[in-house]
């Protein structure tokens, strides 16, 4: 198998009294779409909250294409490889769609005050850059003719769009998109599946919260299985499906 | 190419505007050099406006104590500018026999650099704090000024306290002092036009590096952090770095403003620099439109000029009512109603950006 992207082991959260995540562990290899459900509450998002610096973790080591870094600063994480996604959209409502992307080059690119005061050749050079690649990731996506349009004008299925455009800007190690099925209707959801496959297809890396499982079963090459912070379950989709303890998570005992 | 705003470019509309912008102190002058001087006031606004418009329209960071910055400007060149500081203390006058006149084109730099390392000083303890809070603060901050300046005449005095500190030089451009009339021959130009050009080319100088701004790697990541700041952060933006770099550069303009102001009244005291007065600018930006160049500066040119023309329309309606309406207060009284009506029919501003999107069927707001 291919060499690990992300290899994170032992991470704990606590919130006061709730131990929001206890012991989880996973190892995510170049070229994958990896899965992670759960129930609501299970501790999905406070896991992706955790990796991408946004929650300081009580424990935890944590590796990214086999560099350790530490998520202390949301920024710094962005910078060493991870882009993220939102549960709940959180675009630059104001600026236009293209721009929007073009502030997920912002972290690969370098010019400053003085370049664009005095609109110096390298700040045009990047600058032309930068709005290329950005239309090209908007293409990409299949949205490319909104361009020009404001992100919040955007229907809410090529908002999501637009989030998965802006976090490949940043050219990340891992993609990783906190519910991006969340509110799609069926149409959207098959589209949205299509273009996950083509991201890894083009040799990117995805970590995928899902509620709906069956998008995950169908798209991921591996899952792991939280319940009340806890990995209860970790292997194949099909294997996964099959855990007595991932159906008890999820269908509940029977006994009352 | 579609990613930016990309005004109207045609030559014959800036040559148009230009010749008009020229021209306008002459046409001013011959109704009285008080007009001109309400231009010049108009001007140094402007530049206040487009400093602000960087920390409050770009990174949305209301600042509500902007005024302090201006002061810093001003009270620097005062001080390097005028007999005060030889007078009070007798090392200085040993050390500078002829009195301390520092050049203009020395103490623009200088100010800019003071005001703008201010706004960093500002900035770095109210990182943390947005929206309302922040707002508190940064007032707080401009008050501190202010009381600073109106009290530091003791033990040392520094400042002259209340009294202000006059006999500021006025600005030498190519070896003709601005407070002096020029006489071109075919047309005499007084202090106050003069000042206008100054004024005016810096101005022009100040819209142009803030649209480059804009239109930058740095002025998109201000936006992002003003729109999301979350999201601008996952997508790799130090904020930090980035609103310390909004408060400074928006001081530094304050700063130069302050300057100019300084040696064009020739006298500074702290009560030009109250709490209201950064109150407008604020008003000036917002009323204008946030973040949006030609609406600020439309905005700042509207409301320094304003109370001034309603000097005029205040006069009849004052003696309407037999003299029982006050003239200053039946202006603040106009004043505040204009902008009632501008806030209930515009509420982006009078001059928006425009919404470049074509709408979609479908809308829906991010969440």
């Amino acid at each position: 198998m291919s060499k690990p992207v992300l290899q994170v082991t032992g991470i704990a959260k606590r919130f006061g009294g709730l131990q929001a995540l206890s012991d989880v562990g996973m190892t995510i290899h170049a070229g994958q779409v990896y899965g992670l459900i759960g129930p609501n509450g299970a501790g999905k998002t406070t896991f992706f909250n955790v990796i991408t610096g946004l929650y300081a973790p009580d424990a935890g080591r944590f590796e990214l294409a086999g560099k350790p870094y530490q998520p202390s600063s949301v920024h710094e994480v962005a910078k060493a490889g991870i882009a993220r996604t939102f549960q709940n959209i959180r675009l630059f409502a104001d600026m236009t769609a293209l721009e929007n992307v073009m502030v997920g080059r912002h972290v690969r690119t370098g010019s400053g005050v003085l370049g664009a005061v005095f609109r110096t050749q390298a700040f045009r050079q990047e600058e032309q850059a930068i709005a290329e690649r950005a239309q090209a990731l908007l293409d990409y996506v299949g949205i490319g003719e909104l361009a020009p349009c404001k992100a919040r004008t955007l229907s809410y299925g090529d908002q999501r769009r637009l989030e998965i455009a802006r976090a490949l800007a940043t050219d990340p190690q891992l993609v990783a998109l906190d519910e991006p099925a969340a509110g799609m209707n069926a149409t959207e959801k098959v589209q949205l599946r299509e273009l996950i496959d083509r991201i890894r297809r083009d040799g990117r890396t995805v970590l995928l919260i899902e509620h709906d499982v069956k998008l995950v079963m169908g798209l991921c090459d591996a899952v792991t299985v939280l319940d009340h912070g806890r990995q209860i379950a970790q292997g194949s989709p099909t294997d996964v499906q099959r855990d007595p303890q991932v159906i008890q998570a999820y269908l509940g005992t029977g006994e009352h | 190419m579609n990613w930016v705003t990309t005004p109207d470019r045609s030559p014959m509309r800036f040559l148009l505007w230009g010749l008009a912008l020229l021209v306008l102190p002459l046409l001013l002058q011959s109704m009285g050099n008080a007009w001109v001087r309400i231009a010049d006031m108009a001007l140094l606004y402007v530049l206040l406006a487009l400093g602000l418009n960087i920390v409050v329209g770009y990174a949305g960071l209301l600042d509500l104590g902007f005024v302090a910055f201006f002061a810093v400007g001003a009270y620097l060149f005062g001080l390097l500018a005028s007999p005060h500081l030889t007078d009070t203390f007798p090392w200085i006058a040993a050390l500078f026999p002829l009195g301390l006149h520092l050049p203009l084109w020395a103490v623009i730099p200088i100010g800019a650099g003071l005001a703008g390392l201010f706004g960093v000083l500002l900035g770095a303890p109210t990182l943390r704090l947005r929206g309302d809070y922040l707002a508190i603060v940064t007032l707080g901050f401009g008050e501190i000024i202010r009381v600073f300046l109106n009290n530091l005449d003791n033990p040392v005095n520094i400042t002259n306290g209340p009294k202000g500190l006059g006999q500021i030089d006025p600005m030498t451009v190519l070896g003709h002092p601005l407070s002096k009339q020029l006489d071109l021959g075919w047309i005499e130009l007084p202090s106050v036009t003069l000042y206008y050009y100054l004024f005016l080319a810096i101005v022009l100088v100040s819209v142009l590096v803030c649209y480059r701004l804009q239109t930058s790697r740095i002025g998109r990541a201000w936006v992002a952090i003003r729109d999301d700041e979350i999201a601008a952060q996952a997508m790799g933006i130090n904020t930090r770095n980035l609103k310390l770099l909004a408060f400074g550069l928006g001081a530094m303009f304050g700063g130069v403003a302050g300057v100019l102001f300084a040696s064009f009244q020739g006298f500074v005291s702290p009560e030009s620099f109250s709490l209201m007065e950064s109150v407008m600018i604020v008003a000036m930006v917002v009323l204008g439109g946030l973040g949006h160049l030609p609406g600020v500066v439309l905005g700042a040119v509207l409301l320094s000029a304003l109370p001034e023309v309603l000097r005029y329309v205040a006069g009849p309606l004052q003696a309407l009512t037999d003299g029982r309406l006050d003239a200053a207060i039946l202006r603040q009284l106009l004043i505040a109603l204009a902008m009632i009506l501008v806030m209930l029919w515009r509420p982006r501003g009078l001059w928006p950006s425009p919404e470049r999107a074509k709408t979609l069927p479908t809308e829906r707001q991010a969440a």
